[in-house]
């Protein structure tokens, strides 16, 4: 096996002797590449983000944001990245650079005031320029409802603000960063980095990267992995490493072996077939977005509220799952969906539905050796859907409580109700006596609010600094009240 | 018009330009002070040993199986300081401490030859503590009598005359919550000790000279054998006005030991659980109204959270006492300040400085008692507006209030708020469950450090003989742009255009004894020191330019590099004037000074003229609440805001966007908790990390926003008739929380006035809304000649029991 490198800006540069917990942004630090910085070292605030080429969704290699400090630098073996210094072209001596057209329009506009956060910004605006299905949303009409701000998020160069969620600024208020990316281009054909997209992206690379008696090892095929996790039960399994990264670097945790699993592609599959749409764990939450494309509603509710576009570039259902929080963000919807999970090691593969899947805090029927290789959603899906993530904030925040519904209402009647819960319990649970309160009931406001009763009694709520418990119990009901509002209304109108 | 705020021809400042550094940052070649880390050779670096109990004496500390770690080179202890064991200015800071006063103190740190190495070693020092009861909360150390530090009375007029003269009297409770300032750089700083022993320290610093003095006490030396730079800072907001001293100390100590440089860089979790925040506060008040809605009289009791030592909390609640009025005028007033005494982190300097929480206090009152006067809020707070010929409660006159009426009346025009409002009352009656409600609030800010010695300022100007400009001068560049309006006032007093001018790191070594970069005063101070030395040098250059042009310096003028001289073609290019000036060895050097005329302030009685002058502003926030969640969005905001005659116009309005979601934060979704409960974790910072305690992000900026600078507004006080800018619009955000607290209101039946907590997290406007829904009639009767008590709602139920739950946001 070859030393594993990585190209930084264009430069082939060996990762040794980096440890096999050292991040992206330690690496890039100590290599004197300090316009990548650490504001909060657990993928929050996006001051470390870096372009990554990674396989595309519609060209061949898509430039795809992340945040270096949760990526260990030896997961990207054989990968190309590009850093802030990296946008800008290199001038004469003496001479200034000339600057990426994202950097003109964040200097120009006033985007920069510290500074620090600024060449975060600046990846994760670019990755934004080269998302090659970037196309000019219209303003809202004037008259429309301005309450429905979805207008506001699009650029009229169809920049989605959603890339800047996982981007966090002190100084400005963000109204001229705001303007910067508004106002920014498409790119020329002569943009190198646009005409990288237009060539392969790196191929995985098989890596056993070790020293000091830790480990960092990828496998290029399931079969190869399997067998490793049969021998080494202890290791830890990452994708993104989004998860992973904040215990490396919050709780110090250092592991023996780590196994990357992100780019094998029996993990990499979506299908469609015609009872089932199956998933693969090791697609990351921006590739089933865009892949899917709305065709699963709930989920499509579910991916703009889940975490940040820099982390939803690199977490995976498998990990959301695997991690087995209580508080995920996908298990509520999961549940709705009535999905299942389909576990495999070297014996063979089982399908568990996801309601029997947990068994307890972070803990899950899934055997040691054992793998999420996909999730599958049965069809037909029902029509009545609703995702309510409860949080101090609208971007990029951790729920108090979420709530999945997805309801079949036919003549007026609810036929079937299925309701996911999160942050309720040690376990994401189902709601299964509010979805007795409401099935073969009419949808009507007293079915709702004896239903809504039901369901503010669900689990136990806990108090912490995210809400107290009254909340949270209040916050179930009122999520059934809210979408019965919605439905109503819709009809009204 | 006076000198100071004369602008000359084609002046540069008041040209709207990006901020000068805008280049290095797009680029990330900026650097800050850690990134120098991988520039120097045989850094060592430094690790806490934080040791995790609210309080307790140090009975031993054992660092031997420390060394014993690979990697470990040393443990600084309290026995290494050769000078004096204190980091602060009050001596009540230990910088190694035989007591742990707050949850994460830190008692010793350890050097390693890789940061890892020096983890590891700070986890294998053994300390062992004798625990002591502790004090988490405000309320408690209020009951428990805990307190430190001056207790100032502010008196004005006869409170009980102007209570029994008022109409309507109301009496109320309000505690609001602390503020993180979470620059995105956390503090750092790298030490290393030349071959002269002359100690240099690259540090994070908003001040420093008193890092310098505070690194010299520590080292047991003096002030001219240590330096202190500051490149820049990645933000401060007031956290790194007193908070980088120890850290550079110890740094410093470290370097000093082992001959070494030393590194010290916190990361979040130490930054959050070890250095000072916002100080939160506790009010309880007594207001009397006449039949009109006009104050009579105000008596109040405020108590700020000082946390473990005194830092910077006797000035801030000075400040606090001093803006309790806002824009108001309180003919009487009785307004007591105190300090509490918590094992909690030292709070300290933020945005504001006690303005903010003072101002926060008489907006809750406006905003609660409107309903009650019957009053819509807007009109109760035009009523009570300064007119002429009124003074302060500590007795400065407020010589032009006639900017806290053109700042209203102009948001009121630009915010189109007549039609608005109509158009939220029918968006109201249309939607039962979605509320939106309007609020404007205005400010009034005193200019100036409200200890008269500290307004002063020095610069350093060099001219070299090929004609380009290097100024140095005693203010720190953390974001506000200061180094950016100096260059510009620069080229504005010398007639040269920008390019020419450049402007070197902030050192001790070039100007000594400066002030912080603090108090909003940077650009006051510093940019009159630059003015005044470069003033000096073209007076110097006149008279060579006169002689040349044959003629009187007097006629002389300097616009855009070129000397011309009136009534004559004859001219003279700025290097060749410069050259000239060389050869007949005329001085290009000028040390500039300034010093803010007319303050006088007596602590003691509380009474003065503490301000130079008053910044003003208006703001007008619309909101929307979700009335099945509380979840609101701010819809639109509009502001004018006063900043005399700008400096910088782009960096100004970036200061005023700035500092209102800053502002926004704190008063909607910035939720500092603290464990209270009597569990292992007492003390410990809950929100110590970026997943848990939530900045305002791209989803709470106004979806609407427009600022507008007041015109003509020149401040013949200040620099070129500019006013400073930093601090004051962060209270332009009482606007949101006003707007919030109506649009709570407009679920329930009118007149019923609505207590908000702060911050109004999207839970607290749900259980405001719940309230309003009531219309309870009891709560409302109970407010008036009763009392009332909103506090920090989410803390009822939360101090209690805290389960430590797993993050979850992130996939693997």
């Amino acid at each position: 096996m070859v030393a594993a490198r990585i190209t930084v800006n264009g430069k082939d540069t060996p990762i040794s002797p980096a440890a096999p917990h050292t991040t992206v942004l330690d690496f890039l630090r100590e290599r004197g590449l300090t316009g990548t910085k650490e504001g909060c070292a657990e993928g929050e605030c996006g001051a470390c983000s870096v372009l990554v080429a990674r396989p595309g969704v519609d060209k061949p290699t898509d430039w795809v944001a992340v945040n270096a400090c949760l990526v260990p630098v030896a997961a990207l073996d054989g990968q190309e990245i590009i850093t802030s210094e990296g946008l800008a072209t290199a001038g004469e001596p003496g001479k200034p650079p000339t600057l990426h057209p994202v950097q003109e329009e964040m200097a120009v506009r006033g985007g920069s005031q510290c500074g620090y956060c600024t060449p975060g910004f600046v990846c994760s605006m670019a990755a934004e320029y080269y998302r090659p299905d970037r196309c000019a949303h219209p303003d809202p009409a004037d008259g429309a409802d301005p309450a429905d701000s979805a207008g506001a998020e699009h650029g009229p160069n169809g920049f989605d603000l959603h890339a800047l969620s996982g981007n966090l600024c002190r100084c400005t208020g963000y109204r001229p960063i705001r303007d910067a990316v508004f106002a920014v281009g498409t790119p020329t054909d002569e943009d190198p980095l646009a005409q990288r997209r237009e060539q392969s992206p790196p191929a995985p690379v098989a890596t056993a990267y070790t020293r000091d008696d830790a480990a960092f090892l990828r496998k290029s095929t399931l079969t190869e992995t399997l067998q490793l996790l049969r021998e080494r039960p202890d290791a830890v399994v990452v994708a993104g490493s989004t998860d992973w990264g904040v215990e490396v670097n919050i709780r110090s945790r250092r592991a023996d072996c780590v196994v990357a699993v992100d780019r094998l592609p029996e993990l990499r599959e979506l299908r469609v077939e015609s009872d089932s749409i199956e998933i693969g764990a090791a697609l990351t939450l921006t590739e089933i977005e865009r892949r899917l494309d709305g065709r699963v509603p709930l989920l499509a509710e579910l991916f703009p509220q889940f975490a940040s576009r820099l982390i939803r570039n690199g977490a995976t259902l498998g990990g959301n799952l695997g991690t087995g929080s209580p508080i995920g963000d996908s298990p509520p919807v999961l549940l709705a969906l009535e999905a299942s999970v389909v576990l495999a090691d070297a014996d063979g593969e089982r399908e568990v539905p996801l309601a029997d899947y947990f068994t307890g805090y972070r803990q899950s029927v899934r055997r040691p050796g054992e793998l999420i290789r996909a999730v599958r959603v049965p069809l037909p899906l029902s029509p009545v859907v609703a995702f309510h993530k409860i949080a101090k904030r609208r971007f990029d925040d951790i729920s108090s409580v979420a709530v999945a519904f997805a309801l079949d209402v036919e003549d007026g009647i609810v036929r079937t109700a299925r309701i996911g819960l999160g942050g309720v319990a040690a376990t994401p649970i189902r709601s299964l006596a509010t979805e007795a309160a409401l099935e073969g009931r009419p949808w009507a406001a007293e079915t709702v609010e004896a239903a809504a009763q039901v369901l503010r009694g669900e689990g136990t709520p806990m108090n912490d600094h995210r809400a107290s418990a009254e909340y949270r119990s209040a916050m179930l009901g009122q999520s059934l009240l809210k979408l019965y509002a919605r439905t109503t209304e819709a009809v009204s109108s | 018009m006076s000198h100071l705020s004369d602008r000359p021809e084609k002046p540069v400042v008041g040209v709207s330009m990006p901020h000068e550094s805008a280049v290095l940052h797009v680029t990330g070649a900026a650097l800050y002070t850690d990134d120098l880390v991988h520039r120097t050779k045989d850094v060592l670096h430094a690790y806490p040993v934080q040791v995790m109990k609210a309080h307790g004496r140090i009975t031993a500390l054992r660092t031997e199986p420390a060394l014993a770690v690979p990697g470990v080179v040393r443990v600084l202890t309290g026995a290494d300081v050769p000078g004096v064991n204190d980091a602060g200015m009050k001596h009540d800071e230990p910088l190694f401490p035989d007591e742990v006063m707050f949850h994460g103190h830190a008692v010793a740190w350890v050097l390693g030859e890789t940061l890892e190495a020096a983890r590891l070693g700070a986890a294998a020092v053994e300390v062992e503590l004798d625990e002591q009861p502790s004090l988490i909360l405000l309320r408690d150390a209020i009951a428990a009598g805990s307190f430190h530090g001056a207790r100032p009375v502010m008196l004005t007029g006869d409170v009980d005359a102007g209570f029994a003269d008022s109409a309507h009297v109301f009496t109320g409770e309000f505690q609001f919550s602390d503020q993180e300032h979470f620059y995105l750089e956390t503090h750092a700083a790298l030490a290393h000790v030349d071959e002269g022993e002359q100690v240099f320290v690259q540090s994070s610093t908003q001040h420093p000279s008193e890092t310098q003095e505070i690194v010299a006490h520590v080292l047991g030396l003096h002030s001219h054998e240590v330096t202190v730079q500051c490149l820049r800072m990645g933000g401060g907001f007031g956290g790194k006005e007193m908070q980088p001293h120890g850290f550079a100390a110890v740094a410093a100590l470290g370097a000093k030991l082992t001959g070494r440089p030393v590194r010290l860089r916190l990361n979040r979790t130490q930054d959050l659980t070890m250095s000072g925040k916002r100080h939160g506060f506790h009010a309880q008040w007594k207001i009397g109204f006449d039949s009109e809605g006009r104050i009579q009289a105000l008596d109040a009791t405020l108590t700020a959270d000082g946390g473990w030592s005194l830092d910077l909390s006797e000035p801030v609640v000075a400040r606090a006492l001093c803006h309790i009025d806002n824009t108001y005028w309180i003919p009487n007033a009785r307004i007591t300040g105190r300090i509490a005494k918590t094992n909690k982190v030292s709070n300290t300097a933020f945005r504001g400085f006690g303005g903010p929480q003072g101002m926060l206090v008489i907006e809750d009152i406006m905003g609660r008692c409107a309903p009650l006067l019957g009053l819509d809020p807007m009109e109760l707070r035009e009523r009570n507006f300064y007119r002429q010929g009124q003074s302060t409660p500590y007795g400065q006159p407020v010589v032009q209030p006639e900017r806290i009426s053109a700042v209203w009346e102009q948001v009121k025009d630009n915010a189109g708020i007549a039609d608005r409002k109509r158009e939220i009352a029918a968006f109201n009656a249309a939607h039962p469950n979605t509320k939106r409600a309007l609020a404007i609030t205005g400010l009034k800010f005193g200019i100036s450090f409200n200890l008269t010695a500290f307004n002063q300022g020095g610069a350093l100007v060099l001219i070299y003989k090929d004609g380009s400009v290097l100024i140095n001068h005693g203010g720190t560049e953390m974001g506000q742009g200061l180094h950016t309006k100096m260059l510009q006032v620069a080229a504005t007093t010398l007639g040269i255009p920008l390019h020419k001018v450049r402007l070197a790191p902030t050192r001790t070594d070039k100007v000594p004894n400066t002030s912080a970069t603090a108090a909003s005063a940077g650009a006051d101070l510093n940019g009159a020191a630059v003015k005044n030395a470069c003033e000096q040098l073209r007076e110097r250059l006149l008279q060579v330019a006169a002689t040349q042009l044959g003629s009187n310096a007097s006629d002389v003028r300097i616009v855009e590099g070129v000397a011309r001289t009136l009534g004559s073609d004859k001219k003279l290019a700025w290097d060749d004037l410069v050259r000239t000036a060389y050869f007949q060895r005329v001085q290009l050097s000028a040390a500039g000074f300034y010093r803010t005329e007319g303050l006088h302030w007596d602590a003691k009685t509380f009474k003065g003229s503490p301000f130079k002058y008053f910044a003003h502003g208006a703001a007008a926030a619309e909101v929307e609440v979700d009335g099945f969640t509380g979840a609101y969005r701010i819809r639109r905001v509009d502001i004018v805001h006063d900043v005399g005659d700008s400096l910088s116009p782009m960096i100004d309005i970036g200061q005023v966007e700035g500092g209102f979601v800053q502002g926004a934060g704190w008063l909607t979704l910035e939720d500092m908790r603290w464990d209270a409960s009597d569990g292992p974790n007492r003390g410990r910072l809950l929100t110590q990390a970026a997943s848990t305690y939530k900045l305002p992000s791209f989803s709470e900026m106004p979806e609407e926003f427009n600022v507008t600078l007041l015109e003509h507004a020149t401040e013949e006080g200040a620099v070129y008739g500019s006013k400073a800018v930093g601090e004051p619009p962060l209270m332009l955000a009482f606007s949101v929380r006003e707007a919030l607290r109506q649009a709570a209101a407009a679920f329930g039946p009118s007149g019923v006035g609505v207590e908000l907590a702060s911050p109004a997290t999207p839970e607290a406007v749900y259980w405001a809304i719940q309230t309003a829904r009531r219309g309870d009639a009891s709560l409302n009767g109970h407010a008036r000649n009763g009392s009332a008590t909103n506090g920090h709602a989410g803390n009822g139920p939360v101090d209690g029991a805290v389960r430590t739950d797993a993050e979850a946001l992130n996939g693997a």
